[in-house]
């Protein structure tokens, strides 16, 4: 099949779930028309439960859909034979590779298969693919390390150093970044969207990543439960207000100003604070995190003051017009704990 | 710890020592079990015994080509077939606790066993055990039609089931009914009966004349044989099923064989040789552990050469002085088994991963 100038995959009035024989079907979302250019970096977010897996099952065709069509290319995916499909779209899966002496090399070999003999046997050309795609993560010091002895992080790495040496146009990931720590996800993400640009590769991932997935990736793929699928750049989607209204459940709101969740305080209560620069900032964090609005209203009963030359001290006057100096914001918040319940 | 990092070069050698060195031990054990018994014969008169050139001592060439020839392929055909069985098995299922047996086939032929003696005493008032040879024959053919019907059952409940954790159970359920079954119709039957069956529980290798043979050999190489054609999947496998599916591996078909090729191997050893426990758990354990790979390429030769030299040792142990074929080759593998697998596992602690 050709896929050139063609969306590498592309839905047409998709409907997934799952045919059970004694409950019969279950639609969990249907009228699904989402594409994945070559050389974009789409990121698919959703809920718990919303069906984000199961729509990466049924496009990688591991699950037939239950209306619509899957294309890959221009051919529908059930048209595809399991060894087409082999070269065609690479999967890193949520279940954790746990295998008993096999080492990084071993596991990215097994990427090969598609393009191996009977016996499974590399022919040197295979053997420096291998070794590319593992420098290509950045685990060059790792081949020889069994995978039961290295981190999630390195886990995952390897994992799409497999799905690297398996030479598809496509990758999809179903939620790479689940069990690693923060800097590892954004390790993670940043590795996917260059190799998804530098090698001109669709990548779909599925997260639970908001703000990475909003900074980093070309394309979106909103999912909710009862809502029709969204998708465009996440610039579009804030602007168009969709990531608001996604996120329209009780006490998250997505606040399109500056990108970021607030969680949602009806009768928030002003507090004045007086100061400037980075302290400012942090400041006014804490306080909102506490329910506290910062503000320039001179009517408020608390008055806060940083004076942020050398070390930063905190000036709290509370409604009896008593000044407290303290040193630490967590100090300051005890005492406006204080001051507002007094 | 420091020692797993071996670069690939050295690690390649070590593997191809270890291989040679499991080789040569599989040779000497089987000259070890030609050469020692009750009866001493000197190495050049086995050679020649072997070779078929007549020598002036006729029963030493009874001894060895009726006797110890014949049970010493035996022993080798079944440690091969049944290591081989465990290894695939553990790979299919991803987990170290599973084992040629896994899959209720030698409880079938159990089932099968002790409907042949038990039911032959009951209707025909004689017990078969007096029969011998011919005994032997009904019951090995027993064995084989009962473990054959596990084994379709299993098969075709493969090709239903999705979810390899639930045919586990299956197997597992299946071997219970067949052991329940076994209890009842033991309960019902004449002693000498029960004897014979538990007799043939025990496990034995010295049981198969040339004529069984003809059946053993063919069956167990060609499982052998077929288990090297399925090293791409078996290895893919090892990431679970939808992994290898997305490698390209037709998993259905792949599932099917694997099963197929350890029903077979296990189904005829069993019906020879009585239900051999622990060798098809063990043997690929302490493979894995020696050879540090999870390359089925590596694995497989490894495991049949280690599986010849358990049964092999196993099988010398048993004739042993004072012994003289009279210890049940169960016992010898479980005892000697048992401590070795606990040692290996207590050192790794990566025992609970798939591909162990």
């Amino acid at each position: 099949m050709s896929l050139n100038s063609l969306p590498l995959i592309s839905t047409k009035d998709l409907a997934i779930g799952y045919k059970n024989p004694k409950r019969g079907r279950h639609v969990l979302h249907s009228d699904i028309n989402v594409k994945l250019n070559a050389g974009e970096f789409a990121c698919l977010l959703g809920p718990n439960g919303s069906g984000k897996s199961t729509l990466l099952h049924t496009l990688c065709g591991f699950i037939p859909a239950l209306g619509g069509d899957v294309f890959i290319g221009d051919s529908p995916v059930t048209s595809i034979s399991n060894k087409e499909m082999s070269r065609l779209v690479s999967v890193v899966l949520t279940e954790r590779i746990e295998v008993a002496n096999m080492t990084v090399f071993d596991l990215v070999s097994l990427g090969r298969s598609p393009y191996t003999g009977f016996f499974g046997q590399m022919k040197s050309r295979d053997v420096k693919k291998v070794k590319e795609a593992i420098a290509a993560v950045g685990l060059n010091d790792f081949e020889d390390r069994p995978l039961t002895q290295m981190s999630d992080g390195e886990r995952q790495k390897a994992l799409i150093a497999k799905a690297l040496v398996q030479e598809t146009p496509m990758i999809v990931l179903d939620e790479p970044t689940a069990f690693l720590d923060l800097p590892s996800r954004i390790e993670l993400m940043n590795l996917l969207r260059k190799l998804s640009h530098e090698r001109n590769k669709g990548i779909l991932l599925s997260t639970h990543d908001l703000d990475l997935a909003l900074q980093m990736a070309d394309k979106i793929w909103l999912l909710a439960k009862g809502k029709k699928i969204e998708s465009g750049t996440p610039e579009d989607l804030v602007l168009t207000n969709e990531f608001r209204r996604f996120f329209e459940r009780e006490g998250i709101l997505f606040d399109n100003s500056t990108g970021q969740f607030t969680v949602d305080k009806r009768n928030l209560k002003s507090i004045r604070v007086i100061g400037k620069g980075i302290e400012y900032k942090w400041v006014s964090r804490a306080l909102a995190r506490k329910g506290f609005e910062a503000s320039d209203n001179s009517y408020s009963d608390i008055e806060v003051e940083i004076r942020s030359d050398g070390t930063p001290e905190y000036l709290v006057t509370g409604p009896s017009g008593k000044t407290h100096k303290l040193r630490t914001i967590e100090d300051l918040l005890e005492q406006i704990d204080q001051e507002n319940n007094s | 710890m420091q020692k797993v990092f071996v670069p690939s070069l050295t690690k390649r050698s070590y593997r191809t020592i270890w291989l040679v060195i499991l080789v040569l031990l599989s040779f000497s054990l089987f000259m070890l079990n030609l050469l020692l018994g009750s009866v001493s014969i000197p190495v050049e008169d086995i050679f020649k015994i072997i070779i078929g050139s007549n020598i002036e001592n006729e029963s030493w060439s009874f001894i060895i080509l009726k006797s110890r020839l014949p049970q010493t392929i035996t022993a080798m055909l079944a440690g091969a077939g049944l290591a081989v069985g465990g290894l695939q098995m553990q790979t299919l299922f991803r987990n170290p606790l599973a084992g040629p047996s896994i899959l209720g086939i030698s409880s079938g032929a159990g089932l099968g066993v002790a409907i042949v003696l038990m039911f032959a005493g009951k209707i025909g008032g004689v017990a078969l055990s007096g029969f011998g040879l011919a005994g032997h024959l009904s019951v090995a053919a027993a064995a084989f039609a009962g473990a054959m019907v596990v084994l379709m059952l299993v098969l075709f409940l493969s090709r239903h089931i999705k979810d390899n954790a639930v045919l586990l159970i299956v197997g597992i359920m299946v071997g219970y009914a067949a052991s329940a079954l076994v209890g009842i119709l033991k309960f019902y039957s004449m002693r000498e009966d029960v004897h014979a069956y538990v007799i043939w529980g025990l496990g034995s290798f010295s049981t198969v004349n040339w004529s069984q043979m003809k059946i053993l050999f063919p069956v167990v190489i060609l499982g052998l044989t077929g288990s090297f054609f399925l090293v791409k999947p078996l290895n893919v496998m090892l990431l679970g099923e939808q992994y290898a599916g997305n490698l390209g591996v037709n998993i259905r078909i792949s599932k099917f064989l694997i099963i197929l090729i350890t029903g077979l191997l296990t189904a005829t050893i069993t019906a020879f040789c009585g239900p051999i426990a622990f060798l098809g758990l063990a043997v690929p354990h302490l493979t894995k552990g020696l050879l540090r790979t999870s390359d089925h390429k590596i694995l497989l030769p490894a495991v049949i050469f280690f599986g010849c030299a358990v049964a092999l040792f196993s099988n010398l142990i048993a004739r042993m002085p004072g012994f003289e074929g009279g210890l049940p080759i169960n016992a010898v593998t479980s005892i000697i088994g048992a401590p070795v697998v606990l040692s290996v596992i207590l050192r790794r602690r990566n025992f609970r991963k798939a591909g162990f």
